[in-house]
Formats: structure tokens, sequence, C-alpha cells
């Protein structure tokens, strides 16, 4: 049976993993490819890599600490930011990664999202969402709006919608970031993620709010989501991934045991 | 760990076809922790004389065998396997050695008889994620891996209508599907070993053994 999967997120700037309260006030968290590899020996299921300086100040993703991070963990990794063209996807995978994740340019250039999976697969492309609440209205019947730039900007475009349109662009997944949540501790936006997962047959990923295992649990089971993404409480140590995974195997859900990667002699 | 013996300090050549299909970063540091000295080979020419020749890849059919021509692999990847010699096709690196894809219409290598197609009745596609894989028979690439372990999948696709003796393994995802095959020296995995923790680094070790003794 499928697992449902547990991601540590590496929010990388500058070359270090850093964590802050939604997208400012960052803090450094540490080495990329350190904290990857101890997440795959506690037994992450994935590691996603964002580069979130490279959307805000166009830098391109860093290649280097990427393939330095995929050579470490014996796990998959999601690569995003940055990626603007599809030969800017193709270094990326070239370096390492397994998939790529598109957001703040997929909304303006949403053709980037066809071309890249006509050329290397919708399985390898992942459109990421960051959403938040607003007043429903003729231009966001949802009620959740998606926002750019690291969750500065706001563009107009019903998050829902644009979760439907990527996945008929190709999109193989999605990463859908609830902005409200991020960073604060209050759980996973189980509304979001309903709204999205029961609209489109590709996996979700939820991301956005954990505090503890139960926020787990509720992303899957209330939220519909296949695998649930979380930074700062295990970058902190205040969860192992060991016991979410044991919380979600008693509320019932397929996970796969928490044994870490022993590299071979 | 049980399975073959180790490698008594000797490094085993081992080319990887790089047809531009993907990451190879992975498979090849996998690799080299098994053990093996890698060289990748862009062309035909540049796959030397290894004891063991690994196909990677994720994507459409279509363009990967549009590369494999063009790099000239076709005839050196059948003459290999017509002579039996080791050989490991990871994900579309597996689907490739069926005779057709339904993705897209290809023809393809026409190795194994069966087609590749998308999974029917799958809850959620692309099939991303951990899941187990069952044998049903045993085979010395599995040894030490425990039955039912789970292993790295991202697809849409895979082997239909497969010949039931070279079915090593299946796994669910709405409905049974091939998730490995073994004929000979010849292995074919859906799953990605390079990416699946423990077990599939131990998987990669053993088909590096394997490929020793067979050498």
């Amino acid at each position: 049976m499928l697992r449902r999967r547990v991601i540590p997120c590496l929010d990388v700037a500058n070359g270090r993993v850093v964590k802050g309260t939604r997208f400012v006030d960052l803090r450094d968290e540490g080495d990329p490819p350190e904290l990857a590899e101890r997440y795959a020996r506690e037994g992450a299921d994935e590691i996603v890599f964002l580069d979130i300086t490279a959307a805000p100040e166009g830098r391109g993703t860093l290649l280097e600490i990427v393939e330095r991070t995929a050579r470490r963990a014996f796990i998959p990794l999601t690569v995003g930011g940055g990626v603007r063209s599809v030969d800017d996807m193709r270094d990326v995978l070239r370096a390492g990664a397994d998939k790529v994740s598109l957001n703040t340019r997929a909304v303006e250039d949403p053709g980037l999202v066809r071309r890249c999976a006509a050329r290397f697969g919708s399985q390898a492309v992942v459109v990421a969402i960051d959403a938040r609440r607003a007043p429903a209205s003729d231009g966001i019947p949802s009620g959740f709006e998606v926002v750019v730039k690291g969750g500065r900007q706001a563009v107009g475009l019903d998050a829902v919608a644009w979760a439907t349109r990527a996945v008929e662009l190709g999109a193989g997944e999605l990463l859908v970031t609830s902005i409200d949540r991020d960073g604060t501790k209050s759980g996973f936006d189980t509304e979001l993620l309903r709204a999205i997962c029961g609209l489109v047959p590709v996996p979700v990923i939820a991301s956005g709010g954990a505090a503890g295992p139960e926020d787990f649990v509720a992303a899957i089971r209330d939220g519909g989501a296949d695998a649930v993404l979380a930074a700062g409480i295990f970058h902190r140590r205040e969860w192992t991934i060991a016991a979410i995974k044991a919380a979600m195997a008693e509320a019932g859900l397929p996970v796969r045991p928490a044994v870490g990667v022993t590299v071979l002699p | 760990m049980t399975g073959p013996e180790p490698l008594a300090g000797r490094r085993l050549p081992v080319t990887v076809v790089d047809y531009g299909a993907g990451n190879l970063v992975s498979i090849e540091q996998a690799l080299v922790t098994a053990g093996a000295d890698v060289r990748r080979a862009a062309t035909a020419d540049e796959i030397a004389d290894p004891a063991l020749l690994v196909v990677p890849g994720v994507g459409a059919s279509a363009p990967a065998m549009d590369r494999l021509r063009a790099g000239g692999f076709v005839p050196a990847i059948l003459g290999w396997i017509a002579a039996d010699r080791p050989f490991l096709g990871i994900c579309l690196g597996l689907q490739l050695l069926f005779q057709a894809s339904d993705e897209d219409g290809a023809v393809t290598l026409g190795v194994l008889r069966g087609h590749t197609a998308r999974l029917e009745g799958a809850p959620t596609l692309p099939h991303i994620g951990w899941n187990q894989v069952e044998r049903r028979f045993d085979h010395p690439a599995f040894a030490g891996i425990a039955p039912g372990a789970d292993f790295y999948f991202v697809h849409s696709y895979a082997g239909a209508r497969v010949d039931d003796e070279v079915i090593l393994a299946e796994t669910e995802h709405g409905a049974r599907f091939t998730a490995a095959v073994a004929r000979g020296n010849l292995l074919g995995v859906q799953f990605h070993p390079e990416r699946s923790g423990t077990d599939g680094l131990r998987l990669i070790a053993n088909v590096v053994r394997l490929a020793a003794g067979a050498a």
C-alpha cells in the first residue's frame, strides 16, 4: 500500500538552511547536506529543498549545494526556487534532484509547466502553490488566493482554480502551503487542502502550520493530503520523524517504518 | 547482511547510460557506495567493457528512444542483453525493454514481451512515494531485504501483459502492476533503488556483487 509521506523541508537562503515566520525573520538552522543526511537517517520519506532567496532576488538555484545534498541523501530530493526555464530544470535535475518545484514563475508563465512536463514527464514537475484566505469574490470564488514572491504578493488568482489548471498543464504533484499558517504552529489549513485534494488526481503535499503529530494526521485524514511537509519542528528537534510516524500509524495511516539510511561499507 | 560475498577490494567497472533522461547523480552515488567504479556513456562508443550496464531514466518513451538512437545505444544494448551480460534497468530503463509504450505509441527495445501502460484504477496518479514490493520468487538481488519492503516509486506507467515467468515482483496501487522483472543476468525495476534508503542500497550492492560473480 502506498505510504503517506513525512517530508522535512530545507528552506535555503545564501547556502544555509533558515526558518522564519511567514517567510520573514529568518534564522540559521544549519548546512543543507548535513540536515538532509540526518533526516534520511531518521526516516524521512523525501527531502524538499527550497532556495527561498532565488525568486525575490533573481538568483539561480545553488546547483553545487543541490548536488552535495543529493549525494548524501539516498531518498528523493525535490528542489525549488529560481527555476525559470526548461534549461534551468534540466540543470537542477542533472545536479541530482528527482523533482523540481515551480512556484512564482509558473504563475507568471503557465506554459512553463507544460514545457517542463513535456520534456521531463509530469512525475518530475511539482507546482508549489502559496495560498492565503481572502474574502470570497467573483475573482476568488474559493476564498483562497494565490500569493507569490515568497508570500509577499497577491496576484488576483484563485488558489483552487490554479491548482486544477496546473494539473491540466502537466503538474504531477502539488505542494500547497498556507501562508496564513506558515510558521504559526496553528495546524495545517485542512479546508484549503480539502478544497484542492477533492479536485485533482495528483498527490498533494500539505505545508504550513505544523506543530505536532496530530496536525500531520489531520492534514491527511481531514485534508486528504498524500504527504505532509514541515521544517521548524524538525530543525529545532521539537519532534522526531519517528514520533510523527508512530502517531500516524496509531491513527491507522500507512507509513514506512522510520528506519534510516545506513550507508553500506 | 546476507547475500553475495563482498568485493575483495576491487572496484567493479560499471557503465551508466547517459541519454539525458534525468538524475544520474543519485544512481552514480549509490553504485559508488556499493563498490563500483562508475563511468557515464554519452554514446555507445563510451560504454567500454564494464561488468554491469545500467540504464536509468524517467520521462516518456518516445524522446528517450530518440536519444538512445542518436547515441547509437540501441544495437549496443540489444547485443549486451542478447549475450546475457549483467544489466540493470531502472524505471524508464525497465519500461524501454518492453515492445511498445501506450503513452506515446513509441516502439521500444522489445527485449521483453509486454507494453508500457498507464496504471489502471490508481487512486492517485502519478504514483509517487514509498510502496511495498512483493516478490513472487527468490532472487539474489533481493538478498537480505525483507518480503514486502518499501521502495520509492515515481511514475504513471508500468509494464503490462508481461510474460508471467519474468515478473519478479509486483506492487499494488489501485491494481497490481509489475514492479520488477528478472531473466538471466537482466534485472529491471520500476522503483528507484538509488532513492530507496537502506534497502535500495542493499539491492544495488547485491546487483554489483552478482555482476562481479558473472564477470
